[in-house]
């Protein structure tokens, strides 16, 4: 019934795309999944992440564009069509079926014989470790089984691609750490494809394989966990990042490190694009710090201790402010010089200004 | 969930709006006539009423004796939304806010004459009414009306003042406020929303209510619709016009009130959800 | 402020459940005869028992039509982005009323109204339908008012539940039937029970249609006018009551043997709802 195999090479999204009425919530989207990776797609809330996860799906149309599962398009067919496996924000179980007839769901769909069926759900049931809870309704068990009986019934048909959209965000903090950890040794343990939506960096940077960062139906960055956190492509996915310090600047000098000009003192930085003019500084708190030699000139407005270092917000003469990171106590009304190595002052053009 | 895009689904979804299209085509075609009649001099045998006339609504002006009529639907409808609120805000203050002994039993004491029909309580109640020597005044119809519309408002407005914070009463019994300065300065202004849309459809549903009024009013206490029924019924002794001219002022009159209640409320609030 | 509720507890003892207690006692005082005078005597008259069954053959039908019609369009609206002009036009016959429904119908299913007219000038009939002033009239007017709450019922039911959970169905390769089947129904059955409860109550105790479109001294004598008649034209009041008790019984039973039904065939939590 179900036309994907699981061993399918690629999913591709072919310049995909959405409206609502005059809303363009995605907006030509080109990414191709490999066989065994697992995909986050980060960004904040109303960036279309869900939009792109639910046309992949099928329960939603595309405006234009096309899906391809290797050499087949499957934009046309019905989520029902698709076989892919989801796990949904609020888990989405049946609450009149048990947590064993829930997991069956998708088996029976395809007419398994039953002794498979059970076979296949007593499997998935340990896999999730879930046995004790098979004859349990969704409503007599907590968040954190429940949220597994999601996932056990998303992967028990197999799907070539598993979409997880948002699944730890009903969660408390304790039990998402430990849901993560699962989450991914589930998706090494099957090598399938998997696509996975959030809003939260930390959980996109330690899950994912590669990261799609989206920001109002655009893709703004495509790449892996590291490179996504030191090397954003744009100014605004910088900012997402944790990029605190953005400042207006000018270039000073080209070569191979630019200097712009923050406050009057001339810094090094590395450009992230081509950059000539009016630049957009961008430097982590934890980057920039104070020393004896360093070239900005700054007055400390306020500083709070996070046991071991201090992290502070000082302003310069004209104005500008930065959030720094301090090893040595500052405090309110100090004067201090703030400065970071080259290669974590990243520069970009001013026209992306987020 | 998407639309299917399979032919049957496309067939079958067809087939759904042709038989909604047909429901409201009826439902528009029998207003229609009722309004063209009452405003034609003769309808017979053709499409549309021969001419044009607005004899008909003087008729019902002065023969069906509408001022009086219409005197005592006002009059009827005001005194109910003022003592259904009056009994109910309070009441339902106390059911959202208080888990008391009984709370079950008084759910249920409310929830009894809303899916109760009218006709089927109205026989015994205008029984006692009758023998307190009741039915048949203005008070009589009152009382009737309120039956169902106490325990209406209290449905309604149970869910809005569960939303509303309990810390705020708090605070202003902290500062001092007593039950009556809580009531008028703090919690009527929070749920003046859910109070008028409450009472907005008690007002609606009064003005409809034919079982209980009709058992219960006497000569000099018939509401609008009451009349229209007698007039109905009695056919013949009048021209069908006016009777539709009669209908039309009953329909005119609902509708306002509808249009404007539809402005606070969602339409499936009139059927009155029986989720608890 | 508990106390706060006592005067709505206090108005609803003395004007409902006093008067049907009332009702009760009275309806075994009968104005001649021994303590069931009043209910034997119902039995004995084919003119009053005859009422039950008259009532029962337009109110199930009725009921069952508009529930069955209910659900495929309810299934429909709920994928509608407008929905809001729908269900404000299909209140508008639940709230302008049966008596105003009846005087409508009255005209436009008349020999000489557009619904004849327009079988006639389609020449699928040769002379006007009769309509009116019998069981179909009655009939159509219960489904003009009926269908509207009925619908309306089911939709708020429907929306209820979690839409996500007909996604997740979906993902898992059930087609439209059997999500239907598998997910949307055994969660409506609870909803749907009370749709059909509340819809036959309604239907039940038709009134001024059976008397005004209907032929109330044949087919169309309903258990309601039997009681009417008791009360207000023979001024009997205690067989009125017992009328009205048997009225209220059956009511009770027809809805007892539906929630019984529910629970043969449905065994899951008893909200309809969230995953």
């Amino acid at each position: 019934m179900a036309i994907a195999s699981r061993d399918f090479r690629a999913l591709r999204l072919d310049h995909i795309s959405r409206c609502f009425g005059t809303l363009n919530a995605l907006k030509d989207v080109t990414l191709s999944v490999e066989r065994g990776e697992f995909i986050a797609l980060l960004g904040p809330s109303g960036c279309g992440k869900s939009t792109a996860l639910n046309c992949i799906a099928g329960l939603l149309d595309l405006s234009g564009g096309a899906i391809w599962l290797d050499e087949q398009r499957i934009d046309n067919l019905g989520p029902e069509r698709r076989g892919f496996g989801m796990v949904f924000q609020n888990y989405a179980l049946f609450p009149h079926m048990t947590v064993r007839r829930n997991i069956a769901f998708g088996l029976v769909t395809q007419h398994r014989p039953k002794a498979e069926i059970s076979r296949r759900v007593d499997e998935a049931l340990t896999l999730v470790r879930l046995t004790a809870q098979a004859e349990k309704l969704p409503g007599q068990i907590s968040g954190g089984q429940q949220q597994r009986v999601a996932i056990a019934r998303a992967i028990v048909v197999e799907p070539p691609l598993v979409l997880m959209d948002e699944p730890l965000s009903n969660l408390d903090a304790k039990l998402r750490l430990e849901m993560r950890a699962e989450i991914r040794r589930i998706h090494n343990s099957l090598g399938c494809a998997s696509i996975y939506v959030t809003h939260d960096q930390e959980e996109a940077l330690s899950l994912a394989d590669r990261i799609v960062v989206m920001r109002e139906g655009e893709m703004r960055h495509v790449g892996c966990p590291e490179e996504l956190y030191a090397r954003p492509a744009h100014a605004d996915v910088a900012e997402f990042m944790g990029y605190r310090n953005l400042v207006r600047s000018r270039v000073e000098a080209a070569g191979n490190t630019l200097t712009v000009s923050i406050a009057g003192a001339r810094l090094s930085g590395t450009p992230m694009e081509a950059v000539n003019g009016d630049a957009l500084v961008a430097i982590r708190p934890e980057d920039l710090t104070p020393a004896g030699d360093a070239p900005i000139a700054a007055t400390v407005d306020a500083a709070e201790y996070r046991g071991r270092e201090f992290y502070g917000f000082a302003r310069t003469a004209d104005g500008t402010e930065l959030y720094f990171r301090s090893e040595r106590r500052v405090t309110a009304g100090d004067a201090i010089r703030l400065g970071a190595p080259p290669e974590r002052v990243l520069i970009y053009a001013a026209g992306d200004a987020p | 969930m998407r639309a299917d895009r399979t032919p049957g689904a496309r067939a079958w979804a067809f087939a759904v709006w042709v038989l909604v299209a047909f429901f409201v085509l009826n439902l528009a075609g029998m207003i229609a006539t009722v309004v063209l009649d009452s405003i034609g001099t003769h309808w017979f045998a053709t499409w549309l009423p021969a001419g044009w006339t607005g004899r008909w609504y003087g008729m019902v002006w002065n023969e069906f004796q509408l001022p009086p009529i219409l005197i005592v639907t006002v009059e009827v409808v005001a005194a109910v939304i003022l003592l259904s609120g009056l009994i109910g805000v309070p009441a339902a203050y106390a059911m959202a806010r208080r888990d008391f002994p009984g709370r079950r039993v008084a759910m249920l004491l409310f929830l009894l004459p809303l899916l109760v029909p009218p006709i089927t309580y109205g026989i015994p109640l205008a029984t006692v009414l009758y023998q307190a020597h009741l039915a048949g005044t203005i008070w009589g119809v009152i009382l009737a009306n309120l039956v169902p519309g106490v325990p209406f408002v209290i449905l309604i407005m149970i869910p809005f003042i569960e939303q509303i914070d309990p810390r705020i009463e708090a605070a202003a019994r902290v500062y001092g406020a007593g039950m009556g300065r809580l009531f008028g300065q703090v919690l009527v202004p929070l749920l003046t929303p859910g109070i008028l849309a409450a009472l907005l459809l008690v007002l609606v549903r009064t003005i409809a209510m034919f079982e209980l009024t009709f058992l219960t009013a006497g000569p000099t206490s018939q509401t609008l619709v009451v009349a229209l029924y007698y007039a109905v019924f009695a056919a013949g002794v009048r021209p069908q016009q006016s009777i539709d001219a009669m209908a039309v002022v009953y329909t005119v009159t609902t509708m306002m009130w509808l249009l404007i209640t539809l402005r606070f409320v969602n339409p499936t609030q009139l059927v009155g959800r029986a989720r608890r | 402020m508990t106390l706060l509720v006592l005067p709505a507890v206090l108005f609803i003892l003395a004007l409902f459940v006093y008067p049907f207690l009332y009702g009760l006692w009275l309806s075994f005082r009968p104005n001649g005869g021994g303590g069931l005078a009043n209910y034997a005597k119902f039995f004995a008259d084919p003119f009053l028992y005859t009422t039950i069954t008259k009532t029962l053959m337009l109110a199930v039908p009725v009921t069952v039509l508009n529930v069955v019609v209910s659900i495929p369009v309810a299934l429909r609206v709920r994928l509608m982005r407008h929905q809001r002009l729908l269900t404000t036009i299909l209140v508008v016959p639940i709230t302008l009323g049966t008596v105003l429904v009846s005087e409508g119908l009255l005209t436009y299913l008349g020999p000489r109204g557009w619904v004849n007219r327009v079988l006639l000038d389609l020449g699928l009939i040769g002379t006007p339908v009769r309509l009116l002033h019998n069981y179909w009239g009655v009939f159509l007017s219960l489904v003009i008012t009926g269908f509207p709450f009925t619908f309306l019922l089911t939709l708020s039911y429907l929306t209820g539940i979690d839409p996500a959970l007909e996604n997740a169905a979906a993902v898992l390769g059930a087609p439209a039937r059997e999500r239907f089947k598998r997910v949307l129904l055994p969660l409506l059955i609870p909803g749907l029970t009370i749709t059909l409860a509340l819809s036959f109550v309604q239907a039940f105790s038709v009134f001024p249609s059976a008397i005004l479109l209907g032929e109330p001294a044949g087919a169309t004598r309903v258990i309601s006018i039997a009681a009417y008649t008791a009360a207000f034209e023979q001024y009997d009041y205690s067989l009125a009551s017992a009328i009205a008790m048997l009225m209220a019984g059956i009511q009770v039973i027809i809805v007892l043997a539906l929630l019984a039904a529910r629970g043969l065939i449905y065994s899951g939590p008893a909200a309809s709802g969230k995953g």
